[in-house]
C-alpha cells in the first residue's frame, strides 16, 4: 500500500485540487526526468512548476509533487520549508523582495523597505496588502550589490531603486 | 570592462571583453567573436593534456578558496565511472555580482568553459547550478543551451568530435549555503541543502555518489582563455613578481564608492590604485572607513591596511584578509560599523542550515548581542563573550558559515572596538547579577 493510501477515510481535503502534472506539464517533467539519474533530483524544478502555475506551494501541492517523484510528502516538505523562494502560503499578486544585506544597506535600503511598506499600505514585512495586490519582504543579497537597491517583483529584477523611485516602480506594475 | 561602466584604461578585459553588447549573448554573435573554436580544440585533444596547459598556467578557482583548477581537474581518472561536472553558479556572497554578469552577456563564453572542463574531467554530463533568484541568468543559459543543442555543439556528438557533452541549467531555491560545493550536489540530488562531510571528497564520490569536479563560472570561463592563447599568455596578464597568482580577476565593487560595477584586473594591481583611481574612490565628500575585499566572510580591512596591498592571493593575505570571490565592499565615514557588522551576522544566522551547533546557536547569538549593542543595550562583558563565541565557531563546524560569520566580528571588533564602546552605557559596563541565595542573604 503506498503512503498516499493511508489518509482517513472520510478525509477529503484533496477533492477540490487540481492536478498540476497532467498534459504539457507531464511531458515536461517527464522530458526533464531524463537529465538526471534518480527522480528526486527533479524535486527543485518540479516544485518551481508547481509554484510557476499555483503562485505557492500548498500542502496538496506538495502530495502532487511526492506522488509523482515516488518521495514522501513528509520528505518534500522537509525540502520546501529548507529554501525561501517557495512560498508556503499565497502571496500579494505582486510579490516585492527588497535586498537589505550589507552591501546594499549602507546605500539606504532600510529606507526602500519602509517606502515600500507605506506605499503599498502593507504596513509590515510579509503581511498581503488589503487588496490582494502586495507583498513586501526583505529578502537576503540578491547578487546585485553594485546596482542598491535592487528588489526583485515577482521574477523581474528592478535595480538601482531609490526612496524617490519606489512610487514609479508601483505605479509602472498597475 | 567596469560594467555597467565603460572599460577603465587600466583594466584587462578577458573574461568582461564584451559585456554591455547584447550581440555577444547569441550564438552568431559569440561564434563571430571567435566562441567555440576553442572547444573544437579542446575536445581533439587528451583530457590530460588540456589539465596540464590549465596546470601550467597557474589558475586558481574564482570561487573563494583558490584551489588549483589544473590540479583540481587530474583528481578526476579514466576508470570507467560515471563523471560529472556542477558549475557553481549560485553567487550568493555578499558583494559579488560578477557570475551574474558573466551570465548576462556572455552566456556563450560560460557553456564553452563548461563543456571544456566536462571534457577535461572525463564527464560527459554537466549542471549548471544557477540561484533561483537570478532569473535573467537562468533565462540567457537556458537560451544558449538550446541554441548549442540545435547546433551540435552539446549533444551526443558534440561538435562533431563523437563525444558526449549535456549541459543542463537546474534553479536554486534561496539558500546561501548551497554555493557550499557538497550544499549544492545535496540541493542539485533534491535535498535539503546540508554541507556534507568531507571526506569522502567530490572527486571520489560527489554529486549522486560518482566522482564529481564543481567549478565557479568565473573559472571555467579563464580556462577558455587559457586554452585558447595558451600558458605563457595567461600569466603575462598579471603581476611577474608573484607566479602563485596568475591571469586576471574580475572584482565586484559595492558600496559607498564613486562607480561601482564589476572590474577586470591582473592579479597584482594595486588596492589603491583601484580603489581610488579605476572606481572613483569614496563619494563626493566622503572619506573611506573599512573596505572587505573578498565577499562578506573575509577580514575588514582599514583605508591605511588597502593601501600598500596588491590585490592577488597573497597580497590580500598579507594585508591582514582574503581575495575570497573578489566581492570589495566599501564603507564611508557616515557608516555605523556596529550597525553594518549586525546586519552582516543578521545575514549568517538566517542562511546557517542549522546542522552544526556551533553555527545554529553561534550565528543567532552573535547576532542577539550585536543588535543588543547596536540599540544602546550591551554591557563591557558582551564584547568578550562575541570574541568567546567567535572563537567557539571558527574551525569546528562541516562547512565554513560558521567561521565567515566569525571572521568580519572579530575583525570588526578589533579594527572599530570604540565604535562598539561608545554603544555600550556607562553605567552598563560590569552589570553582576547576585545569585539568588546572595540576593536572599
Amino acid at each position: 500500500m503506498s503512503l498516499h493510501a493511508m489518509a482517513p477515510a472520510g478525509h477529503d481535503d484533496h477533492a477540490a485540487y487540481t492536478a498540476v502534472f497532467t498534459g504539457a506539464r507531464r511531458t515536461e517533467l517527464d522530458e526533464l526526468l531524463t537529465h538526471y539519474p534518480t527522480k528526486m533530483a527533479a524535486l527543485l524544478p518540479a516544485l518551481w512548476m508547481l509554484q510557476e502555475d499555483r503562485g505557492w506551494v500548498s500542502p496538496e501541492g506538495m502530495d502532487e509533487v511526492a506522488r509523482v517523484l515516488d518521495l514522501t510528502p513528509a520528505y518534500v516538505k522537509g525540502v520546501v520549508t529548507f529554501y525561501t523562494m517557495y512560498h508556503q502560503h499565497p502571496v500579494g499578486t505582486h510579490f516585492i523582495q527588497v535586498c537589505t544585506t550589507t552591501p546594499c544597506n549602507v546605500c539606504g535600503a532600510e529606507d526602500v523597505v519602509s517606502t515600500f511598506l507605506k506605499e503599498t499600505k502593507c504596513g509590515e514585512l510579509g503581511v498581503t496588502s488589503a487588496d490582494g495586490k502586495y507583498t513586501v519582504v526583505e529578502v537576503e543579497c540578491l547578487g546585485a550589490c553594485g546596482f542598491a537597491t535592487p528588489v526583485m517583483v515577482n521574477d523581474a529584477l528592478v535595480e538601482c531603486v531609490g526612496v524617490d523611485t519606489v512610487k514609479d516602480l508601483l505605479a509602472g506594475l498597475d | 570592462m567596469g560594467y555597467p561602466h565603460p572599460s577603465h584604461a587600466r583594466e584587462t578585459p578577458v573574461i568582461s571583453k564584451h559585456f554591455g553588447e547584447s550581440e555577444a549573448r547569441t550564438l552568431s554573435g559569440w561564434q563571430a567573436r571567435g566562441g567555440y573554436e576553442t572547444l573544437r580544440q579542446a575536445l581533439a585533444t587528451d583530457p590530460v593534456e588540456v589539465q596540464n596547459v590549465v596546470k601550467d598556467s597557474g589558475l586558481r578557482g574564482r570561487g573563494g578558496a583558490g584551489f588549483p583548477t589544473g590540479v583540481k581537474w587530474s583528481f578526476m581518472k579514466p576508470d570507467g565511472k560515471t563523471h560529472y561536472l556542477c558549475i557553481n553558479a549560485d553567487e550568493s556572497e555578499p558583494g559579488t555580482f560578477k557570475d551574474r554578469e558573466i551570465m548576462r552577456w556572455t552566456p556563450h563564453q560560460l557553456l564553452e568553459g563548461t563543456a571544456i572542463a566536462a571534457h577535461a574531467i572525463y564527464a560527459e554530463t554537466a549542471y549548471i547550478y544557477i540561484r533561483g533568484e537570478y532569473t535573467e541568468p537562468i533565462a540567457r543559459m537556458r537560451e544558449a543551451v538550446r541554441d548549442a543543442y540545435a547546433a551540435g555543439i552539446l549533444g551526443a556528438n558534440a561538435m562533431g568530435s563523437g563525444k558526449r557533452v549535456d549541459v543542463h541549467v537546474h534553479k536554486g531555491a534561496g539558500a546561501y549555503i548551497c554555493g557550499e560545493e557538497t550544499a549544492l550536489m545535496n540541493s542539485l540530488e533534491g535535498r535539503r541543502g546540508n554541507p556534507r562531510i568531507k571526506p569522502p571528497f567530490p572527486a571520489v564520490a560527489g554529486l549522486f555518489a560518482q566522482p564529481t569536479t564543481i567549478n565557479n563560472v568565473e573559472t571555467v570561463c579563464a580556462a577558455t582563455h587559457v586554452l585558447k592563447h595558451g600558458a605563457d599568455w595567461y600569466k603575462s596578464l598579471s603581476s611577474p613578481t608573484n607566479p602563485k597568482s596568475t591571469g586576471t580577476k574580475l572584482f565586484s565593487v559595492c558600496g559607498n564608492v564613486a562607480r561601482p560595477g564589476n572590474y577586470e584586473v591582473g592579479m597584482g594591481f594595486s588596492m589603491k590604485e583601484f580603489l581610488w583611481d579605476v572606481c572613483g574612490g569614496p563619494p563626493a565628500g566622503r572619506t573611506f572607513k573599512a573596505i572587505i575585499p573578498g565577499g562578506s566572510s573575509v577580514p575588514i580591512l582599514t583605508p591605511e591596511e588597502c593601501e600598500g596591498a596588491v590585490m592577488d592571493y597573497e597580497g590580500i593575505q598579507a594585508a591582514g584578509s582574503l581575495l575570497g570571490s573578489g566581492g570589495v565592499i566599501c564603507f564611508d565615514d557616515t557608516q555605523d560599523m556596529v550597525r553594518q557588522i549586525a546586519r552582516l551576522a543578521r545575514f549568517y544566522a538566517h542562511e546557517s542550515c542549522a546542522q552544526c551547533t556551533q553555527c545554529r546557536e553561534g550565528t543567532a547569538w552573535t547576532t542577539r548581542i550585536l543588535e543588543r549593542i547596536r540599540d544602546g543595550e550591551g554591557t563591557m562583558k558582551d564584547l568578550d563573550t562575541l570574541l568567546e563565541i567567535a572563537d567557539n565557531m571558527t574551525g569546528k563546524t562541516i562547512c565554513v558559515l560558521s567561521d565567515s560569520c566569525a571572521t568580519p566580528v572579530v575583525s570588526g571588533l578589533k579594527k572599530f572596538r570604540h565604535e562598539f564602546e561608545a554603544k555600550i552605557p556607562k553605567n552598563r559596563s560590569s552589570v553582576m547579577i547576585p545569585s539568588l541565595s546572595t540576593a536572599a542573604a
